[in-house]
């Protein structure tokens, strides 16, 4: 529950702050954003199975967004940022997509 | 502190706590951070998130959009001079046209007309007047330059009028005219009058006849009366 307050929490404080993002950072925000969502249903998938793990959730949710931000790092200064992050949006996409399957399972058993 | 139900895990309360707030502020920066990139993604024209590769090649669509909407400006520009040109050309033409169209109105009697000239009053008390002295005086008022012609008010000479008699009355286009006869001339107005009185004119040939002429020059007479012309039925017009 209190997760679910977190979300809405930072949700509202952008709505609300209008937050402006250093230029420095704006190739990495949706990259970093898609990464942690990859988290975020993984860890939904994993408390539905009875084995989350905070510790688990917090590393990958951290090493996720660090990974993705770094792939587009890379793919900038080797001139293949577009390329790269189509890759990475595609692989976390489809992670996804088979987490939401699996908590699927699990909610409506079908 | 409200307590959840506890998660299907094996570790205590206060550490499950600890877990959700951690869980929680960690969702709360990717709400705070999908939100701002929603913001920014909406405000931008999405080219500060892209690749310098795809920047180039948006520059390069960017330029040939450009040149072909050049090209097509010059096109256009080009295309309007020519059009300006020639509705000025085509604003003459119909100037010039309506000026003629003006004239000739007035020469075929399909307009009311107005201007200086002279009324001319014949009075015939013996009704010795014929129809050959009015075309008489018509010609002279024509030869000194009168644009527009009635008689009594009621026909308009043009040049198709015809001047006859029957039963000792003088017909005009076929309109019974009785005297006293009056004629509104339309031109300038001394060159009428002189052209009615001058000797052995008009008004010397009515005064032989038993009649009297008077001719009044106006600033301004009104030609009301009306010839309705038909579209010729055997002439057209040549080409050229």
């Amino acid at each position: 529950m209190i997760a679910v307050f977190g979300l809405a929490l930072g949700v509202l404080a952008g709505l609300l702050l209008e937050p402006s993002i250093p230029i420095a950072l704006q190739p990495y925000l949706p990259i970093a954003v898609v990464a942690a969502l990859d988290a975020v249903f993984g860890g939904l998938r994993a408390h539905l199975d009875g084995v989350f793990d905070d510790k688990v959730f917090v590393i990958s949710f951290v090493s996720n967004v660090l990974i993705a931000a770094l792939i587009v790092y890379l793919g900038d200064q080797l001139g293949v940022g577009g390329q790269l992050s189509t890759g990475v949006i595609v692989v976390l996409g489809i992670r996804i997509f088979s987490n939401v399957a699996a908590i699927r399972r699990h909610v409506f058993h079908a | 502190m409200p307590e959840q139900p506890a998660p299907p895990s094996s570790v205590p309360t206060k550490r499950t706590h600890r877990s959700q707030l951690v869980v929680a502020v960690l969702l709360a920066a990717l709400g705070f951070a999908a939100v701002a990139q929603m913001r920014l993604t909406r405000e931008d024209d999405d080219y500060s998130g892209q690749g310098r590769e795809s920047l180039i090649q948006l520059l390069g669509s960017l330029s040939a959009a450009a040149e072909r909407t050049q090209s097509q400006i010059d096109e256009l520009e080009r295309t309007r001079g020519e059009l300006l040109s020639s509705s000025e050309r085509r604003q003459v033409a119909v100037d010039e046209a309506r000026d003629r169209l003006e004239v000739l109105e007035v020469l075929t009697g399909t307009v009311a007309a107005t201007g200086p000239g002279v009324t001319i009053a014949i009075t015939d008390p013996s009704v010795a007047v014929t129809a050959a002295s009015l075309l008489n005086g018509v010609e002279e008022l024509r030869d000194a330059g009168a644009e527009a012609i009635e008689i009594n008010d009621t026909v308009r000479v043009v040049a198709s009028t015809s001047f006859t008699e029957r039963d000792g009355q003088v017909m005009v286009d076929g309109v019974t005219v009785r005297p006293p006869y009056l004629i509104d001339a339309i031109g300038s107005s001394h060159t009428l009058s002189e052209a009615i009185v001058f000797p052995g004119g008009l008004a010397d040939e009515i005064e032989r006849l038993g009649g009297a002429v008077t001719v009044e020059e106006a600033d301004l007479v009104e030609v009301g009366s009306l010839h309705s012309i038909d579209a010729p039925e055997y002439s057209q017009p040549t080409e050229g």
